[in-house]
């Protein structure tokens, strides 16, 4: 149920979901939330949700929920406007938080690549990077994930709209595959899973279907940081990794390199085997 | 303007709404004559042929899910189908059951979405799915409840819906128990009784656009319904394997648009459940065949509104065929069976929601992937859909600009584009590349 009671919103909030480049994965899960759609239609104002609805109101917003990654010139006044037009801005999803899948792109050469794939490269704008929403306007709260978690979405808003400061946990999924007794797959299989250093908010999905995690809700908080001396949780992983499955260097390499590879604790991990 | 005839009009949609991705229309009259007709898609691309170069192929199936959050599915079962083809893997029949159900599932979800949220709107007069919950609530939580047994489905078998985890090369990481299937029994068969209701309700629309005759292009397998495998064929009487696909199918690139436009012995082409249904409707499972049978519709649909109905009967016959390949589950020893990667090259089709997938790998020695192409149902459609509003236009002249554009934005979502996939895919061929 989406609760209203103590909304600090005079009104049915505007909410607005805009998309940049992306899969179209994080709005589907806003329509996956079957159960709780039309109460949530009766508790918001959807003001713009092109993907959704022929309705297409201009702003102000309340609240935008913002999918995709910044990945051509035209982007760049779209996602300024927006910023200016909205009180709330949610980045839902790896491409907007992190610059998604598509910021594979930021280790090639990108006219390379268009001449690789379409014959006239010279109609194509793209800009040689794919960007979070963060680099270029200020968020107020990013939703992770390689589609985020509908469930933790419908936590935000309902949060916002009792007045309350969501707060989206941060530790890693480590700590929920261990709650909830799956068998490790580092140790059982000996797969290069990356839940030690990957941001809850799935539920440990991946070793529950025993399988390694691939990090697509990004890193979790505080493994890139430790006291002087400490390898950073990240750079220990990989050492296990390296010495203990033996994965050789290009391997290191394309994991750390994967749906979040351009946030810098990843990054700076596949750079550093890159160049070994 | 109407009556002014010596004019050039220009009739836009500059974003298209309740499509997946973006895209816009420009159509151009000049002396009442339709001149031009762009399907524009500004979705920016994501090149994602060109970054799988060099990716290991056991992480191909959480990459290429990427491309469409709709159909991850069809993404990750035609890669697998592809990359299977090289390295010589015999699939077991309960495996292969599993990725029909898990392909059924999103036959569902996909087809639902379309069906509840996306087009019927149109045939009411209402901007959107919820506007149409606020007169019509049942018959909305109905749509959400069906489109929910879908996505339990790939749930149950991928983890999660929108890009599932467990399909693998070889089959999964991990299979379900047959208790576990059995648990969504009763929902499933609530599910086929809305979508019998479903397939009875979409068919007392009015589908008012004109007939058009085009060439279908949909699988076509010995026995079944085609979904995961099967042999291109045509109503024209083509009968092709996958490997021939780009010999026959071409791909060519329009300056207004980031998707290629493809096209079949130099003509426009449909695939899709318009397709699919009039060229194997001989296969659909006795209780679809009899429902479809009541709406006493004659087959094959000529009109692109009519994709309504075509997506309801395959909501209908999935969940049919989900209950019938429950019922005889077996849980396999393993999940996957064991796989030696070596260098070559492979093809598979499949059939996405949206028609016809086609995908093309090389794999280096090391098993990295040296070429990826990948050809999406959207942008073979394309070049249909334009036709198809060349060949509509000249009944919609006497209109206003906004309402033809309105009817033009109309037909264009009936035919269910996928922008989003239609983008990330490009002429891709090793010779460009040296
Ligand atoms: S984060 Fe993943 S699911 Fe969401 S839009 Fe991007 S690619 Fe799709
Ligand atoms: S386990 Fe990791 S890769 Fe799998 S869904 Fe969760 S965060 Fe994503």
């Amino acid at each position: 149920m989406v609760e209203t009671q103590f909304s600090p919103y005079r009104k049915q909030p505007r909410v607005a979901v805009v998309k940049f480049a992306s899969c179209d994965g994080c709005q589907l899960s806003i329509l996956n939330l079957e159960d709780d759609l039309l109460a949530l239609g009766a508790a918001i104002d959807i003001a713009y949700f092109p993907e959704a609805s022929s309705n297409m109101q201009e702003g102000p917003y309340d609240i935008a929920f913002v999918e995709g990654s910044i990945t051509c010139p035209e982007d760049l006044p779209r996602i300024l406007e927006l910023r200016q037009q909205t009180t709330t801005l949610i980045t839902i999803g790896a491409c907007a938080t992190s610059g998604g899948i598509q910021a594979l792109r930021n280790w090639s050469d990108i006219e390379a690549f268009k001449q690789a794939v379409y014959p006239n490269p010279e109609y194509i704008q793209s800009l040689s990077t794919s960007t979070a929403i963060s680099e270029h306007v200020s968020v107020d709260y990013e939703l992770w994930g390689c589609p985020i978690d509908k469930r933790q979405l419908l936590r935000v808003l309902t949060d916002l709209l009792q007045g309350v400061s969501p707060r989206i946990p941060t530790h890693n999924v480590c700590i929920d595959c261990k709650r909830q007794g799956h068998v490790c797959v580092i140790v059982s299989q000996g797969l290069p899973c990356l839940g030690p250093v990957t941001r809850t908010g799935c539920g440990a999905i991946c070793p529950s279907m025993g399988r390694d995690c691939y990090g697509c809700f990004g890193p979790a908080e505080h493994v890139s940081v430790q006291p002087p001396g400490v390898p950073p949780n990240m750079t220990s992983l990989a050492q296990q990794f390296h010495q203990h499955l033996q994965l050789i260097p290009v391997e290191m390499v394309r994991r750390f390199r994967g749906i979040n590879g351009s946030v810098q604790s990843f990054s700076k991990e596949s750079d550093a085997w890159e160049s070994k | 303007m109407p009556g002014n005839p010596n004019n050039t009009r220009t009739i836009k949609i500059d974003m298209m709404a309740r499509v997946e991705g973006e895209g816009a229309l420009n159509v151009t009259v000049k002396d009442g004559q339709v001149q031009d007709v762009q399907l524009r898609i500004f979705e920016p691309p994501r090149f994602f042929e060109a970054f799988l170069q060099g990716r290991h192929v056991n992480e191909v199936p959480d990459i290429v899910a990427r491309i469409c959050g709709i159909c991850p599915v069809a993404y990750q079962m035609s890669a697998v189908h592809a990359l299977e083809a090289i390295f010589g893997v015999e699939i077991p029949p309960a495996i292969r059951d599993l990725r029909r159900l898990l392909y059924c599932g999103e036959w569902i979800e996909s087809h639902v979405l379309h069906i509840y949220m996306l087009q019927a709107p149109d045939f009411f007069g209402f901007a959107s799915g919820l506007d149409m919950a606020r007169v019509h609530p049942d018959l909305v939580k109905q749509g959400l409840r069906l489109k929910k047994a879908g996505n339990q489905l790939i749930s149950l078998l991928g983890g999660r819906s929108v890009h599932p985890v467990s399909v693998k090369i070889g089959g999964f990481s991990q299979v379900p128990t047959k208790n576990q299937l059995h648990a969504l029994t009763d929902e499933l068969r609530w599910a086929r009784d809305a979508a019998v209701k479903t397939l009875q309700w979409v068919s007392g629309f009015a589908f008012e656009d004109p007939e058009q005759d085009c060439t279908f292009l949909s699988l076509r397998g010995p026995s079944e319904y085609p979904m995961n495998t099967g042999s291109l064929i045509t109503n024209k009487g083509h009968h092709l394997n996958a490997s021939e696909f780009e010999d026959h199918f071409h791909e060519e690139q329009v300056p207004y648009s980031t998707a290629l436009h493809c096209s079949f012995q130099g003509k426009s082409y449909l695939t899709g459940p318009l397709a699919r249904l009039a060229l194997n409707h001989d296969q659909l499972s006795p209780l679809t065949k009899e429902i479809f049978a009541e709406t006493e519709f004659p087959l094959p649909f000529k009109r692109a509104s009519m994709g309504i109905v075509a997506r309801s009967v395959e909501v209908l016959y999935a969940l049919d065929e989900a209950l019938r390949i429950i019922e005889g589950y077996e849980q396999p020893a393993s999940p996957s069976v064991p796989v030696i990667i070596k260098a070559g090259t492979g093809v598979a089709a499949t059939e996405a929601p949206r028609g016809v997938l086609y995908h093309r790998f090389s794999v280096n020695e090391d098993g990295t992937i040296q070429l990826a192409k990948i050809v999406p149902p959207t942008s073979q459609n394309q070049r249909r859909i334009e036709d198809d509003l060349r060949n509509m236009l000249p009944g919609l002249l006497h209109l206003s600009d906004e309402e033809t554009a309105s009817k033009c934005e109309r037909h264009i979502r009936s035919y269910d584009p996928c922008i989003s996939c239609a983008t990330h895919f490009l002429k891709f061929t090793r010779e460009e590349v040296s």
